[in-house]
This record gives structure tokens, sequence and C-alpha cells, in this order.
């Protein structure tokens, strides 16, 4: 399994999250969304220069910026 | 207990104004994306010493907030707290158990009596999951109740079981929290596998960007369309024949009966041109006060709620605010700032309201200067389609243009001046919905009602002082003093001034001044542009003034002020 972060990702690729790169703040956020470590995410799109990121979490689909997703390490089969 | 209060908590975009409105009867606007309502909303049911408070409040995924619409909800929450006989209706997503049960637990530890609606329930069941009601029941110890808001389905068990609404006794560490909510997701849902459903196929098209941004030019190609097109066949067909072969007679003889002029006949009636009355240009009360609200703007309001509703309640705007991400961070905003922007085009009061979902003060500064910059709000588009709609798109092209130029180089300079990053876009994206026609209908009313409340009134005090400023020669007065900015800058007729000094009351009206002027298209370009840029009209000032406090206000009025005769004069120059 390798790690690497959401930006990585590419559409329709699913992996587990692993860990934020981010203070209490971001990880609090991420998590109130269902984003958290150890849950499946899959990465439906990315936009063209560096826009956003749309992933899956559970039923959810969230828009995450681009640097945010960054923050996001993901493990990968 | 006697239940004096209903709070209705829940995560964004559950369905909350919808229990709210079902429970009221009184109409609030639901949107299918997070972030509609945000600001709390009051109610009641029952009457005499039943009766109960009830309170809509913005959705929040949790109890610390983030944004000031957030921050609305955890106030309302600790009020009711504090005030005995509350309970909690906590609005859960059955489709979203494990996110909402988030919030639910960390609502369960606060000393208020909670009852849970499991809400969307129809669509829980259309892609599969299943939630024993019962069991969760039991493990979280307040009563759990099935709803499809829409419809009404569950509402009425929900209403009877208000009494039964429970403290939580769910105990839990709070580091803990989310591996409780997995134990219990994993004790009471069951997901049969669903295929990729066809709302979901479409969900990834408009999404992905080489088919988003296609599909969304086309969007809007479209919704411009019918716009114009509703707009247009409203008026054409219906309200301007009403005025001219039924009101016009009525007026007519009432002119007559009154003499054709004097002070009251030119109140009433106004003056006549050519002898008889010319809806936009005699400026009486009953002529050109009741014609531009009804009979020239009312149709584009209507065809434009219609179109707007329809964008709202699928969920094509949180896609449209991904598609259109990039564009809005060179202004220092983020995709979800086109919500209060597209609100603003239907009127800058609910577009100043909606930069409550925006996180930070920066944000917000810049996404309420630039709507009352550079966004027309849609009676004064109608007004401008009116008066300039016949040169085609060599009138109407510089008049947006430019406006979409200002509104580009104002945020792009905003964001290089103002101190401080903007955060980046942080949203859900709800599913595709098709929305429901009887709430459509409803919402579009609701607005309707809502413009006819704020217009009518405001046109025909505007009309009159109109009056009162030509007869006490007012406008002269002050077209004298501004001749330099006015004439010499801007091109305009000094006449033009009162259009600007309308403008404040009322920004359809002060176009609708423009056209007894006789002024050249290059003029109607210019005066077009100015009036949308140099000041809000009172409604939105006064909201514009509660949300960014008075400092803020007078910057974001000198940026306004100075930008519009910059603006203007540019336009003269290059035109
Ligand atoms: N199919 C279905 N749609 C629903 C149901 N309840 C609400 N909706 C739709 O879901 C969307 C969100 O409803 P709202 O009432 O605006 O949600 P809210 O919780 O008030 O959202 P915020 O104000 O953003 O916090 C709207 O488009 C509703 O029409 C339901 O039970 N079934
Ligand atoms: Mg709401």
């Amino acid at each position: 399994m390798t790690t690497i972060d959401l930006s990585q990702m590419k559409a329709g690729q699913t992996g587990k999250i692993m860990s934020f790169d981010g203070g209490r703040g971001l990880v609090k956020r991420l998590e109130s969304m269902g984003i958290r470590c150890g849950v499946q995410i899959t990465k439906v799109s990315g936009q063209i220069m560096r826009g956003p990121i749309i992933v899956r979490v559970g039923n959810t689909q969230v828009a995450i910026g681009f640097g945010m997703a960054r923050k996001i390490l993901v493990g990968i089969d | 207990m006697q239940v004096k209060k209903i709070l209705l908590v829940g995560n964004p975009n559950v369905g909350k104004s919808v229990i709210f409105s079902r429970l009221t009867g009184v109409s609030v606007i639901a949107s299918n994306y997070p972030g509609t309502t945000v600001e709390f909303c009051r109610g009641c049911v029952g009457s005499g010493e039943n009766k109960i408070d009830v309170v809509d409040v913005p959705g929040t995924y949790g109890l610390d907030p983030t944004s000031p619409a957030e921050k609305v909800a955890v106030e309302m929450l600790d009020k009711a707290i504090d005030e005995k006989n509350s309970i909690a209706i906590n609005v859960v997503d059955a489709t979203n158990l494990e996110r909402n049960l988030n919030l639910t637990l960390q609502l369960l530890k606060k000393n208020i009596p909670v009852i849970i609606v499991l809400n969307l329930w129809d669509e829980a069941k259309h892609i599969g999951i299943s939630i024993e009601v019962e069991k969760l029941q039991k493990i979280l110890g307040v009563p759990v109740i099935p709803t499809v808001a829409i419809t009404g389905e569950g509402v009425k068990t929900m209403v009877d079981r208000l009494q039964e609404a429970k403290k939580g006794k769910y105990l839990y560490e709070n580091a803990e929290r989310w591996h409780e909510i997995g134990n219990i997701v994993e004790r009471v849902q069951v997901i049969r596998h669903k295929h990729h459903t066809l709302t979901e196929r479409l969900s990834d098209l408009t999404v992905h960007p080489w088919t988003g941004i296609p599909i969304a030019i086309g969007v809007m190609y479209v919704v411009f369309t019918i716009i114009r097109f509703i707009g247009e066949g409203l008026i054409g067909y219906i309200f301007e024949p009403l005025f001219e072969k039924l009101w016009l007679p009525i007026m007519m003889a009432f002119s007559r009966v009154l003499g054709s002029q004097g002070i009251i006949h030119n109140i009433l009636i106004g003056q006549l041109i050519d002898g008889e009355i010319d809806f936009g240009q005699s400026f009486g009360l009953l002529t050109t006060g009741l014609f531009v609200p009804i009979a020239a703007v009312l149709p584009y309001i209507v065809a434009f709620y219609l179109v707007l509703s329809f964008l709202e309640d699928s969920g094509y705007l949180p896609r449209l605010a991904v598609l259109l991400d990039k564009l809005m961070h060179s202004v220092g905003l983020h995709g979800m700032a086109i919500v209060p922007m597209m609100l603003g085009l239907g009127c800058n009061v609910p577009g100043a309201l909606g930069t409550r979902v925006l996180e930070s003060k920066r944000e917000r500064f810049i996404a309420a200067t630039l709507m009352a910059i550079a966004i027309p709000c849609m009676a004064q588009i109608a007004m401008i389609f009116g008066l300039i709609g016949k040169y085609g798109a060599r009138g109407l092209f510089p008049v947006f243009g430019t406006l979409f130029v200002v509104w580009f180089v104002f945020g792009i300079l905003m964001n290089l001046v103002i101190k401080g990053e903007s955060p980046e876009i942080f949203t859900e994206i709800p599913p595709y919905r098709f929305p429901y026609f009887g709430a459509l209908l409803k919402k579009l009313w609701m607005r309707i009602k809502w413009f006819l409340k704020e217009a009518i009134p405001f046109v025909l005090l505007g009309v009159l002082v109109v009056n009162l400023l030509h007869s006490l020669g007012i406008i002269e007065f002050f077209g004298k003093i501004a001749a330099p900015i006015i004439t010499k800058l801007m091109g305009l007729p000094l006449e033009a001034v009162g259009a600007l000094i309308i403008g404040f009351l009322r920004k359809d009206l002060a176009v609708g001044m423009l056209a007894p002027l006789g002024l050249s298209l290059k003029q109607l370009i210019i005066a077009s542009v100015v009036l949308t840029m140099y000041f809000p009209c009172v409604a939105t000032f006064a909201i514009l003034l509660k949300e960014l406090g008075i400092i803020d206000m007078i910057k974001a009025a000198v940026i306004m002020i100075v930008s519009a005769f910059l603006v203007g004069s540019i336009l003269n120059l290059l035109l």
C-alpha cells in the first residue's frame, strides 16, 4: 500500500484516509463532514488548474479546495 | 412538560425549512444546497395556552460554528437551553446517517429534550438504505420518527409525539464519538448494493471539467433565453395589453375629470404627453407608479425566480460553484459565493444576506461590495431591457459586459489590497433532485409577494418624490452643482441627476426616469452602468449596514461612488 495525497489520486480511485497534514481546526472541519481517519474515500473528479476536488465519503459528496485536499493523505492498494 | 418552544436543529440541507413550513404554515425558502437558511425564522403552532414557538435555524455540522450562519444556529440552541420548556427537533438526513449522527450525539449531551426525525426517508429507500427505527430509538433513548417532509409523510406522527421528547442519556467519551457512531450505524443500518443511478451519472458529467464547463455554458444560455422569453412574453401578451386596453381608458377618463392639469392631476396621473397618458413618461402615481412595478418589472421577476427556483431545487448551484471556483478565487472568494451573487441578481437584499454562508469577514466584505457595485437586480435589469432592449446586443452587451469587467477588475483589486487570505471551498454537493412542482410554485409565489410588498410602496414613494423635486426645482439645483461630473465627465444631461437621486429609493424607477430624457444609445449605456454602480438602493443599504458594520459600509460606499464616476467617464471616452 502506498500513501499519496488526495490531489494525486485519479478520478474514480478509492483509498483509505490515513492521516491529515494540518492543524486541529482543519481536522475538526473535515471530521464534521465525515472525512476522518480510517474511512473509505473515493475521488469523483478534479478540476483543471488546481481547482476543487470532489470526493465521496459514505453517501456524501464533498467539494474540497485543492490546498486542503493536499493535506489529506490516503492509502492506496 | 408544557412545550413552549421548538427548535429545528440539524445539518444543512436536510429539510429543516420544509418541516418548519409544514409545522407552522409560515412559508420560508427551502432549496437543494447547504446554507439556504442563514437567519433564524420564527413561527408558531397551536393557540392560546398551547401555543408553541417554532424556530427554523441555519444548518450546522457541529456545535463549534465555522461561519456566521452556523453561529446563529449555535446561539439559538444555547438560548433555547437557558429557557425552560424548550425542545429540539433534530432533523437527520436518513441518507447520511453516519455524518448526521455526529451532530445528534453532540446534541444529546446538551441539557435539552430531543426528538429525532429521520427525514428524506423516501430518498433513503430509493437508494437502498434501510434503518431500523425501533432499534435506533432504543439505542439513543429518544423518539425517532421517519418523515418525508416534502410530502408531509410522518409529520403528523412527529407532532403527536412531541411530548415524548427526552434529554439524552447516551453516554460516551468525546474522543470516542466517531467510534460510537460507527457502532450505532452498524447496528441499525443496512445498505443494499445499488448501481449508478441516472442522476448520479448526470452529477458526474456536470462536475467533470471537460463535460461540466460546456454544460454550464449551455445551462446559462438556456437560463438567459428562458428568462427573456417568459419576461417578454408576459409583458407583450398580458401586462402591456392590460394596461393599454383596460387601464388607459379609465385613467384618461379620470384625467379629464381632474381637468387634465393641476397639482392633484400631476401627482395622480402625471404629465400628459401630446394630450395622452404615456405610462413610461407621465410619472403619476396611478400611471407610471403602477406601470413600472407591475407591467415592466414583475414579468421579469416571475421569469427569473421561476428559473432560479428550478436551479436551486435541482441541486445544480453547488456544482456550478465547483466549476467557477477558480474564477471566484481570483476575486478573493470561493465558488460558493456564486450563491449570493445569483440571489443578488434577483434582488440585492437576499444577496447581501446570503453572504453569511462565507466563512471570513474579508470574503463577506468583498462579496457584498462586488454584488452592490456590479450586480444589477432583476427589477433594474427589466427596466434596462425595456429601455435598451430594442437596440439588441449593440445596446445590451456594452452594459452587461462593462458590469462584468467591473466586477472582475474590482474583485481582483480588492483581493490584492485587502489583507488576509480567503478560505477554500469546502461544501457538501447534494444529490440532484427533481424539483417538486408544488414546492417550486409556492416558493415562486412567496418571492412575488415579497417583491410586490417591497417594490410598490417604494416606487410610489419614488414617483411622489420625483414630482416634488421637480416642482421645487431641486433636480435642477443639484444638476447645476453636479454638472462638471455629470455632463463634462460622463456626457449625460443635467436632468440625469434626478435618476441618481431616485436611485437611492428604487433602481428600476431610476432607470425609468431616463426614458423621457431622449438620451442617445451611448448616454443610455453610461447611465445604466452608473445607476447600477454608484450606490445601493435603501433596502440593500440597510441590510449591508447591518451585515458589514458602519466602518466597512463607509469603505464600500466610497469604492462604489468613486468607481461609478470613474467607469462612467471611461465609457464616455471609449464609446
Ligand atoms: N425527496 C425529498 N426531498 C426533500 C425532503 N425534505 C426536504 N427535501 C428537499 O431537500 C432540500 C433541502 O431542504 P431545506 O428545507 O431547504 O433544508 P434545510 O435543512 O432547511 O437546509 P439549510 O437551510 O441549508 O440548513 C429542498 O430542495 C427540499 O425540497 C424529503 O423528505 N424528501
Ligand atoms: Mg433551511
